[in-house]
């Protein structure tokens, strides 16, 4: 495909498919911008204001008094200076004296306010100033409308990270994620170099057997390993629920899309180097070790990538083999329980999310070219 | 926690460590014991051929026996757990697939798991077809596939949590903090608190599933319409076809493999999806499907290995036409080698 089946000729077609892949990109990309400029937010005008309107000045009206009391003599005139607005980053945009009239005056404009002469400044500094003295029953009120800058804040994070465990949680995760990364890819990397090129009888039908097993639901595999685990903790008296059984099962599950990969590029790999090496004398053990598994690394990437995004994502396995405590909690899981506890607690819940997807969006972006090669390679897993 | 992280580093030392003296000791084993030698009558005796014979299952042997252990077993014995009661010990025959059969909140997980078939391969297919196509015609059609291919590495369930936060719902009093709701009211309509609303909240849950599938489709399909030959397309052109035309009856029938590929990849995924509705329905306002009435079940009071086994066999034997036709076409592409 290229430009000029449109492009050139119709400059509406060439509009409407630019205009049609923005609204798509927006549509795919709003939902992820909104969730982490409201993590971003004060909480409480997170639940107050949609979230694309704190990326824009927001008015607010308010209203202060002024008191004979606070009036003092300087040089035989009465004086009340100060500030209405304490944070500097926010500005008078009109003011008035009656609530129904907040647009009557412009900054920096000298009224008359009852027996005192006026004036609110654009910072918020005003003066009211009288010859006269005040009289003891003086109270006014000024009503003005402010404009508020965006604001952002790192507040939420620290929330969670402080009280809400999302900090263990995302150690956790860590945990649970490199091993399970890591464990498979040796052991798919000698199997595949056996599939790929050594003989020996039924390699055609394991490698079938491995074909059909990266389809297996999952969930086939739940209740039986789950039983399993429990007898294996009553019998040796250990814990049923460890790490060491996550890492094990995320190996299992994690192994035939490897096996599959590595096993299709090793296999593509020209077979004269394989072959010259080993009438040089080399046993296949050496030609593993020395030729294949430096060429192979892009594939083996590939597999990194797809696992550890897999592992790292998962809620379903976590649930069923690791405990609830902090000290086992992952992520997903402690997302999905503060969805149930903590449901409209939405400075929680966005800055939450955003740190579990912090990681692999990294990940993502960073190795966006590998994770590419090994969706095509592996197209018939699929997550 | 420092001494967590320590335990995971060692565990990756450990289990390299352990893999290598695996692979390097057993492989060292095998050339002493049977090395080449002399027989007994002085000639010279080459071992190659046994070693030959028994080094491919050195080196098949840790992937085979995970295999075994953690998917072929399970299989074999999730299906006994089938015909069994709760605890796997009495023989109950068809009983469990009758009650699934009969069971209302199990007819709905099904007509749930149909509708979201139906759906979801569809329409992530179409929508990563049209930005496949789309962003090779524009010069910032690379940042627009990243941006759409973006949600392809964001969990399940923090993917909920960016959309229920789209969908949110505030009385109608509130302002509206959810982009949906906000539109509605902007547009002079009621706020509704739409996960709730049954059926059509089905298919609010099935847009996330879309929202991150669609660039799985788009980067497949993009591929696949790189390999399609300029000369087909400039002779159309040439023929005098429109530019739909040439779409519809050049490109893609020359990448309907392709498609085909991308459809069943997503209908596995959609079959096992579990995770949107655990996080943002847990099955409830009639949003039920099979995965997560498996996971309820195997848990629910201690757990009902029977009929939890019984649903994740109604996945599985939902796959089994998928693995057919993917082993065939493997070997397809083996006899072609």
């Amino acid at each position: 495909m290229n430009a000029k089946v449109f492009g050139t000729r119709l400059t509406v077609g060439t509009l409407l498919t630019h205009v049609v892949l923005a609204v798509l990109v927006a549509l795919w990309t709003i939902p992820t911008f909104g969730l982490l400029i409201s993590s971003l937010r004060d909480k409480d005008q997170l639940i107050t204001s949609g979230w694309w309107t704190a990326l824009v000045s927001s008015e607010q009206t308010a209203a202060e008094r002024l008191l004979a009391r606070d009036f003092a003599e300087v040089d035989g005139r009465y004086v009340l200076e100060g500030d209405f607005l304490e944070d500097d980053r926010r500005r008078i945009v009109s003011f008035g004296l009656t609530q129904n009239d907040l647009s009557a005056h412009a900054p920096g404009a000298t009224v008359e306010l009852g027996e005192t002469q006026f004036t609110l400044n654009e910072d918020g500094t005003f003066i009211a100033v009288s010859d006269e003295s005040i009289p003891e029953d003086f109270r006014r009120r000024v009503f003005f409308v402010q404009a508020i800058p965006p604001t952002f804040t790192f507040a939420n994070y620290r929330e969670v990270l402080a009280s809400e465990g999302i900090d263990r949680a995302f150690i956790n995760t860590f945990t649970v994620t490199i091993p399970a990364t890591v464990i498979p890819i040796l052991i798919a990397a000698f199997a595949a170099y056996a599939f790929a090129w050594m003989k020996f009888p039924g390699r055609q039908l394991l490698f079938a057997i491995v074909v059909g097993l990266l389809v297996v639901p999952l969930q086939m595999s739940l209740i039986p390993l789950l039983r399993m685990y429990n007898e294996i903790g009553q019998t040796f008296g250990v814990p049923s629920k460890t790490y060491l059984g996550i890492w094990l099962a995320h190996t299992g599950f994690g192994l035939p899309l490897a096996v599959y990969l590595l096993r299709n590029y090793i296999g593509g790999l020209p077979r004269d180097i394989i072959e010259s090496a080993q009438l040089d004398g080399a046993s296949h053990f050496d030609v593993f070790l020395r030729l294949v598994m430096p060429l192979s690394v892009p594939a083996l990437a590939s597999f990194a990538i797809f696992q550890f995004l897999w592992v790292w994502n998962d809620l379903l396995v976590a649930l069923v083999f690791l405990g609830k405590g902090e000290n086992q909690i992952v992520l997903t899981s402690k997302l999905r329980e503060l969805l149930g506890s903590r449901g409209d607690n939405w400075e929680i819940l966005t800055s939450s999310a955003f740190i579990s997807i912090l990681v692999p969006l990294m990940v993502f972006f960073a190795l966006q070219r590998y994770f590419v090669r090994g969706l095509l390679a592996g197209s018939v897993k699929g997550g | 926690m420092t001494q967590q992280v320590l335990s995971a580093l060692l565990a990756v030392a450990a289990g390299i460590g352990a893999s290598l003296v695996y692979f390097f000791g057993s492989n060292w084993l095998l050339d002493r014991l049977a090395p080449d030698g002399r027989a007994a009558d002085g000639r010279y005796l080459s071992r190659e051929k046994i070693r030959n014979a028994i080094r491919p299952w050195l080196f098949l042997f840790p992937a085979l026996a995970i295999l075994a252990i953690y998917l072929v077993y399970p299989v074999v014995e999730t299906t006994r757990l089938s015909f069994f009661g709760r605890n796997g010990d009495v023989f109950v025959g068809l009983s469990n697939y009758r009650w699934a059969v009969n069971d209302p909140t199990l007819q709905t997980a099904i007509r749930n798991n149909v509708l979201w078939l139906l759906v979801v391969p569809s329409l992530s297919t179409v929508f990563g077809l049209v930005v496949a196509t789309l962003a090779d015609r524009v010069s910032w059609g690379n940042i627009a596939k990243s941006l759409v291919f973006m949600p392809m590495a964001i969990s399940f369930v923090g993917a909920s949590v960016i959309w229920k936060f789209v969908y949110d719902f505030r009385g109608p009093e509130a302002q509206q903090i959810g982009v949906v709701n906000a539109l509605v009211v902007a547009l002079g309509g009621e706020p509704q608190a739409w996960i709730t609303i049954p059926f059509w909240n089905n298919f609010l849950l099935m847009v996330i599933l879309i929202w991150i599938q669609t660039g799985f489709a788009m980067v497949i399909l993009s591929a696949a319409l790189r390999g399609v030959p300029e000369e087909t397309i400039e002779a159309a052109q040439i023929d005098g076809a429109s530019a739909f035309a040439v779409f519809f009856r050049i490109i893609i029938p020359q990448i309907t493999s392709t498609i085909l590929v991308v459809w069943t990849t997503i209908t596995i995924v959609v079959l096992k999806i579990f995770d949107i509705v655990a996080a943002m329905t847990n099955g409830q306002w009639g949003t039920e499907v099979l995965a997560n009435a498996m996971i309820d079940w195997m848990f629910r009071g201690g757990g009902d290995f029977g009929r939890g086994g019984t649903i994740a066999l109604f996945i599985m034997i939902a796959v089994i036409p998928i693995m057919i036709w993917n082993i065939r076409r493997f070997q397809a592409e083996e006899a072609m080698r």
